[in-house]
């Protein structure tokens, strides 16, 4: 009998409604950057999915103006009420076009359409609805009556969830009655323009949201302009520090979402073959590209060598190719840049003495791909271990006891997620209250909600995003 | 009378009452939210073109072609088995089902219309559908089946006293079936929809594996839910566990409530990717229908003539 080979089910690409060029959005309209364009290129072919204007000085200055203008004139002003009104039809505007988006997400960022289209064009649409609905009741948020908004908020946001990441920055930051400058990221710049045409779509008063695209210098203008309230920053560790010391000692408000080394915990009395899931959905979901990925897999010896043989069985049922595929589950990887930090990581780790193990599925020649990649027989002391991979490249630790697990668990300078899988309720919630994380997940892993706060302690950033506790990250109080 | 293949951890959990308890509730959990997450996100694939074909194939020649009606008659018998032979007259290339599934008594008739053709005629028993009776009746109910010329027995399990915790009961039931069926392949509906919980699915597929079951099989029917995507999941996490374990290859039948060939699809991918390519077969993965078989011969006739012909084109039954 023929093996169950599933035929191609590839996504339009049509449907993404591609340009041949993109401009920066500033004071409600496209126009001509003043910086050298940049092509974006679809990391799955290395083609070159389009030219995109970026933004100059002057066009940055313009920028803050617009936003300061409208904070000023229009959005500050304006009654909780109506700006809620703007965000609902923002979203529902999301909804709409979310398969334009979500495919257009997936050419230029490379990950699987599934996943653009099942968890980040909902999450996308579900935090502006979330937060117009905190729009007209910030009264009632805890932080006193009348709480103010800060006024201009330069917001930069990494390549691995470009429109989430989006939306988990102008959500909070225009519900609150800011204005906003973002930045997206040099490689993944034109779902944010896109999203600039809905915003012009649903009549948002010209200012409030500017879209300005470019490279890290760019960002480093938008740092250290004066006339910023607030820098709203998510990406690698490294930036943030550099952030950090440029905004200290001026007025600026800053919250930082970094990197992180999580920790995803099997006990021995855990549902094994939904631990599995949840290792294999901590660690390759987005290719590894997420900053709370589970990419430190500690599990009890006595569990160890069941758990990895069903693992590496599972793993082999993971699918890498065109991410464009339905049946894809694992795409490409984001720029040449990051293929080759994640290759020169894995070769650390096998020159360090950890075992390495690759998923045998076929590799497509071209565009940028790194097979789901497992290391067992990991020790503390190895960088696997310590340092931020960002790709699908699992570590395997084990502990004895749960002493150990909490304190092999803590041992990073990163502190943004964990998991914890055992069916003792009780177990659970001592482990979780002795972890240092912003976020814990219990016998589940990446889940995600506008409801719930996210950020990290130590080098994983300050500040949360999303829920009640994300609004004080825009409110002067 | 354990397995004499068995692994000495294996045949140690069934030495008594007391050992299978322990090692059926030592058995990992199942966490509910994660096994439905899974099944859901598995049942997205996309399968086309090609490969819809081949599962439609395949499909259709895993159909257990099942009437089990108060009803029934040798008549309704006798059109079953010439649908099971030739399930789509204008298309002779139409693989043939793998079995038809009918009541003991009506065994006899279906056996004589489907000699010499390779499809089997599986015979539930054990006082189907609740199995509520002696054990005498129950194995007198096998019987019939067998000396019938059943090819395959469908048990069901004492639920009654599965969830009181009596295991050994359920399992040397299990085992006197499997004696009694002889050279019959025997088939152990675990009735998942009055077992409550994914943890027991478990429990009960690894008591039904344990005693010698060739497949377990998800329902009788008769109850509501009948086979779900989650359950069939549990199941087949069991047997791949259980090849891992013995090196033996045991099947899995989904049963009642799987109507359509966009849901047969969803099984065989779960088959395909949980349990793995080697269950993709008769042998080793069947579906309990009645109404699937005809959904799956007009999806077949439109893949191959470009269009939709509509049930008037297919036989019904």
């Amino acid at each position: 009998m023929p093996a169950f080979d599933y035929a191609p089910a590839p996504e339009s690409r049509d449907l993404a409604n591609l340009k041949p060029s993109y401009r920066p959005f500033i004071g409600g309209e496209f126009v001509d950057g003043g910086g050298e364009p940049l092509k974006s290129v679809n990391p799955a072919t290395e083609e070159v999915l389009a030219e995109v204007g970026t933004a100059d000085a002057n066009d940055l200055d313009a920028a803050v103006r617009a936003a300061r203008t409208a904070f000023e004139k229009t959005w500050g002003p304006m009654p909780g009420s109506e700006r809620a009104k703007y965000l609902f039809r923002i979203a529902r505007l999301v909804q709409e076009r979310s398969r334009e988006l979500a495919v257009l997400e997936t050419l230029d960022n490379g990950k699987p359409i599934t996943e653009s289209r099942d968890s980040d064009l909902p999450l996308v649409a579900a935090h502006f609805f979330y937060h117009a609905g905190w729009a007209d009741k910030l009264d009632y948020a805890g932080y006193g009556p009348g709480p103010k908004p800060l006024g201009v908020a330069g917001q930069i946001i990494p390549w691995n969830f470009p429109l989430l990441m989006l939306a988990w920055k102008i959500a909070p930051a225009l519900a609150t009655g800011n204005t906003v400058v973002l930045k997206p990221a040099e490689t993944t710049p034109l779902t944010a323009l896109v999203f600039a045409d809905i915003c012009r779509q649903a009549g948002l008063p010209a200012g409030v949201v500017n879209i300005v695209p470019g490279a890290g210098d760019l960002g480093a203008k938008l740092v250290s302009h004066p006339g910023v309230d607030k820098i709203a920053f998510t990406g690698s560790t490294e930036v943030g520090k550099l952030i950090q010391r440029e905004v200290a000692g001026t007025p600026k408000r800053l919250t930082l979402e970094l990197g992180g080394k999580a920790a995803n915990v099997v006990f021995d009395d855990a549902p094994l073959d939904q631990a599995v899931e949840g290792i294999v959905n901590g660690i390759f979901f987005n290719q590894g590209h997420v900053c709370c990925a589970g990419s430190r897999l500690l599990v009890q010896e006595s569990v160890a060598d069941e758990l990895l043989e069903k693992l590496r069985h599972r793993i082999s049922t993971l699918r890498l190719g065109d991410p464009l595929d339905k049946n894809t589950d694992v795409g490409a990887i984001n720029s040449r840049e990051q293929l080759d930090k994640i290759r020169e990581l894995a070769e650390s780790g096998e020159a360090e003495g950890a075992q390495r193990w690759t998923s045998p599925c076929p590799v497509p020649d071209r565009g940028f791909f790194f097979a789901p990649t497992v290391f067992s027989g990991v020790h503390q002391s190895m960088r696997i271990a310590r340092e931020e991979i960002f790709g699908p490249v699992l570590s395997v630790l084990t502990f004895r006891t749960p002493d150990e697990a909490v304190a092999k668990a803590n041992n990073t300078p990163y502190g943004l997620s964990a998991g914890i899988w055992s069916e003792k309720g009780s177990r659970i919630l001592w482990m979780a209250n002795r972890l240092r994380a912003g976020v814990v997940w219990a016998n589940t892993f990446n889940r995600f909600d506008p409801a719930a706060p996210f950020g990290g302690y130590q080098e994983s950033g300050f500040g949360r995003e999303g829920g009640r506790t994300g609004l004080e990250g825009y409110l002067d109080v | 009378m354990s397995a004499p293949t068995l692994p000495a951890a294996l045949a140690d959990a069934t030495r008594d009452d007391a050992s299978l308890r322990r090692f059926l509730h030592g058995l990992p959990g199942v966490d509910q939210v994660g096994v439905e997450a899974r099944a859901t996100a598995l049942a997205t694939r996309s399968i086309k073109k090609s490969s819809k074909l081949w599962a439609i194939d395949t499909a259709i020649s895993m159909v257990d072609l099942t009437t089990l009606e108060g009803a029934d008659t040798h008549g309704k018998v006798r059109a079953l088995t010439a649908k099971a032979k030739r399930p789509d007259p204008d298309h002779p290339d139409t693989p043939q089902v793998a079995a038809v599934c009918v009541y003991p008594d009506l065994a006899a008739t279906a056996v004589e219309g489907l000699t010499g053709t390779g499809i089997g005629v599986a015979s539930v028993a054990t006082a189907f559908p609740s199995g509520r009776s002696s054990r005498q009746v129950k194995l007198a109910d096998v019987a019939l089946a067998v000396e019938s010329g059943a090819s395959e027995v469908d048990m069901v399990i004492d639920r009654g006293a599965f969830l009181e915790g009596r295991y050994g009961a359920v399992f040397e039931e299990i085992q006197a079936v499997k004696a009694a069926c002889g050279g019959a392949h025997l088939k152990v509906i675990l009735e998942t929809g009055e077992l409550a919980s994914y943890d027991n699915v478990r429990r009960a597929s690894w008591l039904a594996l344990l005693a010698g079951g060739d497949f377990i099989k998800t329902s009788t029917g008769k109850v509501s839910p009948a086979a779900t995507l989650p359950v069939t999941h549990v199941m087949l996490q069991a047997v791949r566990d259980w090849y891992t374990a013995t090196g033996e290859l045991r099947g899995v039948k989904p049963a009642g409530g799987i109507r359509t060939t966009k849901d047969a699809i969803k099984y065989l991918v779960a088959v395909h990717e949980v349990a793995g390519e080697q269950w993709l077969t008769p042998q080793l993965f069947r579906f309990g229908a009645s109404s699937l078989l005809n959904d799956l011969l007009m999806q077949r006739r439109t893949q191959h003539d470009g269009h939709y012909s509509g049930p008037d084109y297919v036989a019904v039954d």
